[in-house]
Parts: C-alpha cells; sequence; structure tokens
C-alpha cells in the first residue's frame, strides 16, 4: 500500500475560485469594492465592512517570510525536519505555506526575505501555493 | 457588570492525575465533580447550572443526575471553563441557576472514551493550514514565536528560563508530573520538536480533571468551605488559524479579555498577589504578561529571566508548575483556576503568604480564544 500524502483541501463554494486560481497557476484575493480592503481566507464579503461587492484579482505572488516552525516529526507526506511557514503577501494578508527550493534550516530561512509563489499539482483538482526565495 | 456577588464554593481535581488508563473521559468528569460536590456538602439534587467542554453539558447532567435549569457547552478549547465561570456568574446574578457546576475530564494520555477532534479538510483550517504540514497545537501553537523573538530582541535562553522557573514551583507541589529540577541548558539540549521549540518547552500529555462549584456570594457563607469571590472576568475569540492572528507579537484574544477582567474588578496590576497564565507551550506567559499589561512590550522574557515569576519573586506565576510541568490533559485551563482557588483559599502547596487576588488567565485553541477570572478572598 502507497504510504498516504499530505492532507488536501476539499474546496467550499466559497473558495472554490481560489483553487481553480493555483490550478490556473494564479494566486487569487478578493478586494472589498466599497472599502479596497484585500483580505484572506476567501468569502464573498468584506470582512471589515461587511459589503457584498467583492472583487477577485490575482495578486503578484511577492511576499516576505513572516514566521515559521521547523517541524521535526513525522507528518504523512513530509520528510522531516520541515518547515510550516506563514508568509505576508504584498497584498497585506497573510497566509500558511511551505517554503520550497531553500534548505529547511534557521540559516537560510531569515525572517523578512522576499519570496514568490510557486505552484505544485497535488491531484488532477488541486495545486498548491508553496513559496521560494525571490530570483527577481 | 462586576462580579462580587458570586463565589466558588467547590473545587477539586480528580483523585488521581497523570495516568489513568481505567477511567473514561467521561468518568473523570464524574470524578471530579464528585470531588468538588464531596468538597461543598453538596449532592447531585442540589445542582441546577451545568457548564462543561470536551463532553456535552448532556452527558454530563445526565451521568451525574442532575437536573439543570441552565446549561452551557461553550467549547473554544482549554480555555473553555475560564469562560464558563464568567457566564456562571452572570447567570447567578441574572437569576437563572443558583448553585453551577464546571466539569472538565479529558483522558488526554491513555485516551480512554475520548471524542476524536478531526479538522475536516473543507473547514478553513482544512483547507488553509492542513495542506502545509502541521500535526497538532506543537507544530502550529509556537508559529508566532519566532517573529516574537525578532522584533524584541528576546533570546533563546530567556524564554528557556519560563521552563526552568515553573519547574522550580512544580518541585513544591506533590501532585505535579515532574519535580526534579532543569537548567536552561537541560532545555535547549532537549529533543527538538518544531523549532525553536523543544521538548521541555511543550505541555505534557496526561489524563485528569477538575470541576468548580459556583453560587452566589450571600449564600456562600453557609457552606464549609472559604469562599473565593469572582471579582472580574473577561472573554473573547480570534481566529481559528494561528496563521490568521492579526500580529504575531500580541494575542487580541488576550488583550480583549485581560483588560475587560481588570476593568470589572477595578484593580490595578499592583493589587495582584498570584498569577496563572495557562503555558500550554513556553511563550504563552511571555504573551500573557505583555497583553495583560503586567510588563511593557517584549519585556516578559528579561522580566521571567530575572526571576521575578519565579519562588520569591515579586510577581508568582503557575505556582502548580503549570502546563509545562504540573500536568496537561488537553484543556488545562481547568487546572490554572483550581491553583487559584488553592491559592485564595490558602491551601496551595506552594502557598503564596497572604495572597488576596489571583489572576487566572486561559487560552483556547491556538490563540484562538482567551478567558481570564479574577479570584480574591476578601469579602465583597
Amino acid at each position: 500500500m502507497p504510504e498516504p500524502g499530505r492532507a488536501l483541501p476539499q474546496p467550499t463554494p466559497e473558495t472554490q475560485h481560489f483553487w481553480d486560481g493555483t490550478q490556473a497557476g494564479e494566486l487569487l484575493l478578493q478586494r472589498c469594492d466599497e472599502c479596497r480592503h484585500v483580505y484572506f481566507p476567501p468569502r464573498p464579503f468584506c470582512p471589515k465592512c461587511v459589503s457584498r461587492k467583492v472583487t477577485v484579482f490575482r495578486a503578484s505572488g511577492k511576499a516576505i517570510l513572516d514566521s515559521y516552525v521547523i517541524h521535526h516529526r513525522k507528518v504523512p507526506g513530509f520528510e522531516p525536519p520541515y518547515a510550516i511557514a506563514v508568509v505576508k503577501l504584498a497584498e497585506g494578508p497573510r497566509m500558511m505555506t511551505n517554503i520550497v527550493e531553500c534548505p529547511q534550516t534557521p540559516e537560510a530561512l531569515q525572517l523578512d526575505m522576499p519570496l514568490e509563489v510557486v505552484f505544485e499539482k497535488q491531484t488532477d483538482t488541486i495545486t498548491l501555493p508553496f513559496f521560494r526565495p525571490a530570483r527577481g | 457588570m462586576p462580579h462580587n456577588t458570586v463565589a466558588v464554593v467547590g473545587a477539586a481535581e480528580t483523585s488521581k492525575l497523570g495516568v489513568i488508563p481505567d477511567m473514561s473521559q467521561l468518568q473523570l468528569h464524574a470524578d471530579a465533580a464528585l470531588n468538588a460536590m464531596a468538597d461543598c456538602g453538596l449532592k447531585p439534587r442540589d445542582i441546577d447550572g451545568v457548564a462543561t467542554a470536551g463532553e456535552t453539558p448532556v452527558q454530563t447532567a445526565h451521568y451525574l443526575g442532575i437536573t439543570p435549569t441552565w446549561v452551557d457547552g461553550t467549547s473554544v478549547g482549554g480555555c473553555s471553563f475560564m469562560i464558563h465561570v464568567r457566564h456562571a456568574a452572570a447567570a447567578i446574578e441574572a437569576g437563572l441557576a443558583k448553585t453551577i457546576l464546571v466539569t472538565h475530564g479529558e483522558s488526554g494520555r491513555s485516551g480512554i472514551g475520548r471524542i476524536p477532534r478531526p479538522v475536516p479538510a473543507s473547514s478553513l483550517n482544512g483547507q488553509f493550514e492542513q495542506p502545509f504540514g502541521p500535526m497538532g497545537p506543537p507544530s502550529l501553537f509556537p508559529i508566532p514565536v519566532l517573529r516574537y523573538m525578532k522584533t524584541y530582541g528576546v533570546t533563546h535562553e530567556q524564554i528557556a528560563m519560563v521552563s526552568v522557573v515553573q519547574r522550580e514551583w512544580a518541585a513544591k507541589n506533590p501532585r505535579a508530573t515532574f519535580r526534579n529540577p532543569i537548567t536552561v541548558e537541560d532545555v535547549l539540549n532537549s529533543r527538538m520538536i518544531a523549532y525553536p521549540f523543544r521538548l521541555l518547552q511543550c505541555c505534557l500529555v496526561t489524563d485528569g480533571g477538575g470541576a468548580l462549584i459556583l453560587t452566589s456570594a450571600e449564600r456562600a457563607k453557609d457552606f464549609p468551605t472559604k469562599p473565593v469571590y469572582i471579582i472580574g472576568t473577561g472573554e473573547s475569540v480570534e481566529t481559528p488559524m494561528v496563521s490568521q492572528m492579526e500580529s504575531f507579537t500580541s494575542s487580541r484574544a488576550f488583550s480583549v479579555a485581560g483588560p475587560t477582567a481588570f476593568r470589572e474588578a477595578g484593580i490595578t496590576h499592583e493589587d495582584v498577589d498570584h498569577l496563572m497564565i495557562y503555558d500550554a507551550f513556553a511563550h504563552l506567559p511571555l504573551f500573557g504578561l505583555e497583553d495583560l499589561g503586567f510588563v511593557p512590550r517584549g519585556e516578559a522574557g528579561r522580566f521571567i529571566a530575572e526571576r521575578n515569576t519565579a519562588p520569591g519573586g515579586k510577581l508568582p506565576l503557575n505556582t502548580n508548575g503549570g502546563g509545562l510541568s504540573y500536568m496537561h490533559s488537553g484543556m488545562y485551563g481547568m487546572y490554572a483556576l483550581q491553583e487559584s482557588v488553592r491559592q485564595m483559599r490558602g491551601t496551595a502547596p506552594a502557598q503564596i503568604p497572604g495572597a488576596r487576588i489571583s489572576v487566572c488567565h486561559g487560552v483556547g485553541g491556538m490563540f484562538a480564544a482567551s478567558g481570564t477570572i479574577i479570584f480574591s478572598n476578601q469579602e465583597p
């Protein structure tokens, strides 16, 4: 029997556009048409002013490393030690992710280092957004 | 609304703490409840309010033979019991119930009769955190720590002192799981769990339970136990996802619950003789000390390293040894409340002489929720 892989998301009607976006190689956020607030995770209204007039837009994919742990225990789909990171997107919101194309060490993982999004297909319906050190 | 009209009259933990393979989770609730009823001379027929987390109030009320007129099943993690106490105080003041039982029981280590808590793949946590490899609180709770350390220049050695100092308190408690002294080196050489945190910076996993019985301050005088009055309370929630906290150097839930309780009590920090801050992991006392306003931002690491919270220090903190050394069943808040009540009764193993006011601050989830209770042994 193959080893179980990592846990995968099951989209809901409110988040389907986000996961369609990652499949298409786009990181999609939402902006409130009324108060201009940019937010994550997805929902069909602004969590700041509760306007239902919100627009999905493609984020730059640029971020900085906000904080992380380097996990040393075995988890299905992961080879420890590996970093569980939170990045701060250029547009404002934070999101949890993994840092790829980078040693998983405190020396290599410096807070505030610039990152850029990359997409990794997991199944026919799910592609996850990861981040790597920025090349630009 | 100042809550100086309600008191704790019954308080007890389970007869055993630690490894209890011969009791289910439900029986741990009951064992603690029976001990609390015996503590103040009550029977189930005397109880008309039930609050609990982990089990539902339906389970505990039926199992104990109680017919309540008021129930609360608030279940927001380890601080649920602080929030139950707050709600119970309001319910007694409003006349919804006269005598309320709050129970906790958890077979955290043995897993007997434990209710699984899976993260659904369609939940927000399941979609936006679980795919990136977390496995429970040790992998998630410490995520803000590196940002906190960088912002304020806090060192690994300072944070290690949290565990060292709490072990000193645990050494004074016969029921504490770990009582042997440890050093900063021991902490920093213990097994890495989730950098920057190592084994000795993570809570225990044990079995146990606890229960409290509350009634009006007026009735409290008729009980055999020394009344412990509730003079201030606060609660809040922030986010189910640690990645979505507003800040990684402060907890919004702490910053709402703590100051709300202080305002209700009408006390200043100088009035506080004893403090409990739920320490599932070693950074929680740092966030708690700062968010509750005991020290300026960024100063908590130094404050603890300089032994201000240690035995003999000016602000005794987590005097049972805390979740790091005393016990931690999963939802530890009840044990912090029990230690505050013991300190106010004057019966704690590491008793603070003359203590009159105790602040008990809890966390739920990964900074998801918070509840604060301020106790006093002075008649209102």
